[in-house]
């Protein structure tokens, strides 16, 4: 068991491995295990991230829905009540109409039977005159008697 | 194999004889062919296998991880690269865990000693007269040792690398100054008192790279010298013994790559502490 050369070359040839390891293969080898924890912590953050999107699109969509729904249901009150409306508008429309069509048929009929009763009148006091002239034999001074016929046709 | 039928000492001690280049006290260059004349060389020799074993083993980590390096992306990871990332998570997390200064070299440093050391521990599994006798029979040479970290050269190469590491951050983020101080104030805060602090620093300084280099080295050597033994033993002891203990010795040669990175780690987390 002899101290020899030997030691001196095992210090060199130790360090020249040393260095080739610290140059060559340390570095590549660290500098990828690093990225790759990099890589898996931003991967399972963007999975939390992602599920807490998902967790706020899926409310939002609920509440969307909700509120659709709502809509709808107005939308359809809204409708409801107008056709209601609509309806109630035109009954009244119609009697409205109606009275208004009775009343003029009415006041038709009333025009009419004045002008009958008009008619009748002339009429009536002509034949007065007729009658009258016949009974007393004599010309009756038509305007000194009208007077009294007209009235008289009046009562009428 | 030196001889036909070695003996049993010589066939441990021909085992833990590591193939020697160096300078003949004659002059001439080679192999040393026995432990006198590998000891008879000195200083100026080297353990082939040794150096071959490591270096080899060396760069099989680095050309493994350094294809798992090229494919590293963010994406799904497959094959190699979850074992290279399930490595480098794990020593990233034991650096974080103790070391809390700012370096770029110490995560790396650590992996390295870790994935390197544990290959060189793992040499120990393969049955001990294996290589040799491939080394013997087909190259001719005389002595093999494949397990590095039984060669004390090859963890007091890497301790004292570590040492000066200390040293260097030491200087570097307390300054030379503060380093002194370190060594010479503590524990006891007086100027009296100074002698007996330096030798009380100085020695837990210069325990920490003997302590960690015979650490790995007197746990691999004592595996290692074990497997000799029981490959002594009559082929049928072999395996009733052999299985458990290399069984056992997975969990040694793992748990010495472990122990000398975390006290790599701790050691130069101390080093970067202002007291």
């Amino acid at each position: 068991m002899n101290i020899n050369l030997t030691l001196i070359g095992q210090a060199i040839s130790f360090a020249i491995f040393v260095w080739f390891c610290m140059k060559f293969v340390w570095p590549p080898i660290i500098a990828a295990l690093e990225e790759r924890t990099k890589k898996i912590a931003d991967g399972l953050e963007a999975a939390n991230r992602a599920s807490r999107d998902l967790e706020l699109a899926q409310e939002e969509a609920n509440k969307t829905l909700r509120d659709s729904k709502e809509q709808a249901a107005e939308i359809i009150e809204q409708a409801n009540k107008r056709a209601n409306q609509m309806i109630d508008e035109a009954k009244e429309q119609v009697i409205a109409d109606g009275k208004r069509l009775r009343e003029a048929a009415q006041a038709e009929i009333e025009q009419d039977v004045m002008r009958a009763k008009e008619a009748l009148r002339a009429q009536v006091s002509v034949l007065a005159y007729a009658g009258a002239e016949k009974i007393l034999g004599a010309t009756i001074d038509e305007k000194a008697h009208s007077e009294i016929v007209e009235q008289l046709a009046k009562e009428l | 194999m030196a001889s036909e039928n070695p003996s049993a000492s010589e066939y441990i001690k021909h085992h833990l004889q590591n193939l020697t280049f160096g300078q003949h006290p004659d002059g001439s260059w080679g192999i040393a062919e026995s432990s006198k004349e590998a000891a008879d060389m000195g200083f100026w020799a080297i353990h082939l296998d040794t150096m071959g074993f490591s270096i080899g083993l060396g760069i099989l980590f680095l050309w493994l991880f350094r294809i798992a390096a090229k494919k590293a992306t963010a994406e799904t990871p497959s094959g190699l690269l979850n074992f290279v990332e399930m490595m480098v998570e794990f020593v990233d997390k034991s650096v974080k865990e103790s070391f809390h200064g700012k370096s770029k070299v110490i995560a790396p440093l650590a992996l390295t000693i870790f994935v390197w050391i544990f290959l060189m521990n793992l040499m120990d599994l393969i049955p001990v007269d294996f290589v040799p006798r491939i080394a013997h029979d087909v190259f001719g040479l005389n002595y093999f040792k494949i397990v590095p970290t039984t060669d004390l050269n090859a963890t007091l190469g890497m301790s004292l690398s570590v040492f000066a590491l200390i040293i260097f951050y030491s200087i570097s983020i307390k300054g030379f100054g503060g380093f002194i101080k370190e060594l010479t104030l503590q524990p006891f805060n007086t100027p009296i008192m100074i002698p007996f602090n330096f030798v009380l620093e100085m020695v837990g300084l210069l325990a920490k790279p003997v302590s960690l280099a015979l650490r790995l080295f007197g746990n691999l050597y004592a595996g290692e010298l074990i497997f000799i033994l029981i490959a002594i033993l009559p082929w049928a002891a072999q395996w009733a013994l052999s299985v458990p203990w290399a069984i056992f010795h997975i969990l040694v040669i793992t748990l010495q790559a472990f122990i000398f990175m975390m006290l790599t780690i701790v050691y130069l987390s101390m080093a970067h502490e202002e007291h």
